[in-house]
Formats: C-alpha cells, sequence, structure tokens
C-alpha cells in the first residue's frame, strides 16, 4: 500500500496545546502543507498574533515573529517592505484582527502590502474565557453576554472580510471553513492562492476560515461544527467575496 | 481485502470525534481505554472496509492519522 496522507512535513512534533476539536489546528496544518508544496519554507515568515494561536510559532518550522495584540498587520507590512523576496503572512484571530488591531488591519489592506491574511472568525474571545467579540452574533451567548448579545447594546457583528474587499490594495477576499474534508480541500486552495498573490506583489489577500470554539460556546467539538453550519454560515457566508 | 488502512497516534489524539464523522463508510470509533493525557482516542474498529480515502485525517486537527491506499 502506498501512504497517502501523513502530518505535514513543516508540522512540529510539538503536542498542539489546543482544545481537541479546535480549528486552528486544522488550519495550521493546511498551512504547513502550502508552504511545503510552494517549496517557501525557508524563504517564508510568519507574523502570529495574540490569542488562542499566539504559540503558532512552535508549530509550523518556519521563521515566525509574534506581533504586539492586533498589531500583526504592520508588524508584516514592515517585514516585507525590508525583504520583499520573501512570504510573509498574518494568522490572527477575530479578536486581534477584528477587535483591537482593526486599524493596523485596515490600513495594511489599503496601503496594499504584499501579504496574506488569515483571520480565524470564532465569534468569540476564546484563550481568554470566551468573552463577547465584535463577531459575536446576535443572540450568542458569551461569559460577558450571558443573556444573549442585544443590538441595542452591543451592537452588530462585524463582517471584517465584507469591508476589506471594498478596498482597492486588496486583491483577494474569501471566506472559507475548515469542518468537513471538501471544505478543508477548499480553504487550502484559498490559502495557496493568497499565498501566490503575495510572492507575485499583487497586494493584500485576506483569507477568513470561519472556525468552532467549542469550549468557548460550551458545545462538544462535533455539536460546535454542527451549530456552526446553521448558525455562523447563514451570516458570514463561504465563498469568495473578491477575487 | 481492505483497499485502505489508518493509523491513528492515539498518544497525539484528543478525542475530539471529529474524524468519526468525516469516515463515509463509518469504520471509526472512540476507544473504551483512554491515552496517557486521559483522551478515550480515536481508533478503527471495522479495519477491513477502510477505503483509504483519507477524509478522516484530512479534518484531524491534531494531525494524528496516517492514511495508506492500494
Amino acid at each position: 500500500m502506498e501512504k497517502v496522507y501523513s502530518k505535514p512535513r513543516l508540522l512540529t512534533d510539538a503536542v498542539m496545546h489546543y482544545c481537541p476539536g479546535c480549528s486552528h489546528g486544522t488550519i495550521h496544518k493546511i498551512v504547513a502543507e502550502v508552504i511545503a508544496e510552494l517549496g517557501i519554507e525557508s524563504s517564508t515568515i510568519g507574523v502570529s498574533p495574540v490569542g488562542c494561536s499566539v504559540f503558532a510559532y512552535k508549530y509550523i518550522d518556519i521563521d515566525w515573529i509574534q506581533a504586539a495584540h492586533g498589531r500583526a498587520c504592520a508588524v508584516a507590512s514592515a517585514v516585507k517592505r525590508l525583504e520583499p523576496e520573501k512570504m510573509v503572512f498574518t494568522y490572527q484571530g477575530d479578536g486581534d484582527l477584528s477587535a483591537i488591531g482593526t486599524g493596523e488591519t485596515i490600513h495594511a489592506c489599503n496601503r496594499g502590502e504584499n501579504i496574506a491574511v488569515i483571520y480565524v472568525n470564532n465569534a468569540i474571545y476564546g484563550m481568554t474565557g470566551g468573552q463577547m467579540a465584535p463577531t459575536t452574533l446576535v443572540g450568542m451567548k458569551t461569559s460577558t453576554s450571558p443573556g444573549g448579545r442585544e443590538v441595542n447594546i452591543h451592537g452588530y457583528p462585524f463582517k471584517v472580510a465584507d469591508m476589506v474587499a471594498q478596498l482597492e490594495g486588496v486583491c483577494y477576499v474569501t471566506r472559507q471553513s475548515v469542518h468537513t474534508p471538501a471544505s478543508v480541500r477548499k480553504a487550502k486552495k484559498a490559502i495557496r492562492l493568497a499565498f501566490e498573490n503575495a510572492l507575485a506583489g499583487k497586494g493584500l489577500s485576506f483569507v477568513e476560515v470561519v472556525s468552532s470554539c467549542n469550549s468557548g460556546w460550551k458545545m462538544s467539538p462535533v455539536g460546535a461544527n454542527e451549530w456552526m453550519e446553521q448558525n455562523m454560515f447563514p451570516f458570514y457566508k463561504l465563498g469568495d467575496i473578491k477575487v | 481485502m481492505a483497499k485502505g488502512r489508518v493509523e491513528i497516534d492515539r498518544e497525539r489524539c484528543k478525542g475530539c470525534e471529529v474524524c468519526i464523522g468525516a469516515c463515509p463508510v463509518s469504520i471509526l470509533a472512540l476507544s473504551s481505554s483512554v491515552n496517557g493525557k486521559g483522551y478515550a482516542y480515536a481508533e478503527a474498529v471495522l479495519p477491513e472496509k477502510c477505503t483509504g480515502c483519507a477524509n478522516c485525517a484530512l479534518v484531524c486537527p491534531d494531525g494524528c492519522i496516517e492514511v495508506w491506499r492500494d
């Protein structure tokens, strides 16, 4: 028999600290696969955020910088300008990118920095204990909105991908997920295209991955994926937003 | 004769069960014993039915699964 699948070469042997069933692990795997397939492991620099994925540098065997909270796009802009031959990407959650890092993200997008942004949106602050995020759905219960998010108090959930698609510096915006085999294959193609765009100097590529946070949502991993299909996807619609 | 084979790193597995639902021929199940971290782990209970499609490995967040195919 021929081996048809094994752990990606660039994924380290370190056991990931993520909760069982967390989407981060799957996204890490496809990022590692794309970098290996493009043969750019020695010329790729990742910028990791503050949040659960702060330790991304322990799991994917490339060069990393860990940015201050929300500042990954600003750090990546500087790295790309100083090292224009490198492929530079950020890996950020919604608490990092769409809250404290909104300004850095929008302006990096608007300047058309030649970087790729991987945005993992699970509609909650996972690491700090499941607090409400700007992306939390209306009516969704979190530790700081125990009665559910209310529009007249907390405003509306923030669709960052749709917003940055309006900016001229952004060449590619897509929204994907990684909860089924088919969706993993599609998300991998999207990340590959984003990295190719960054290498080709086409501008900023923005890949949102709608994800589950089963421990923050107080669900089982499989139950969280089902809840995501029923509740997240109608609002955060999957597919290409700008190509 | 199975067309495929899966090998699951039981010490790395966290028992999230995402692979179990992804298997089109339902050959995976959670073990009744636990690994060193205290998690029940995924195992192939009907290995002869494996087609080697690698769907389980694709969705495994922890990269625990290796797949072989004829």
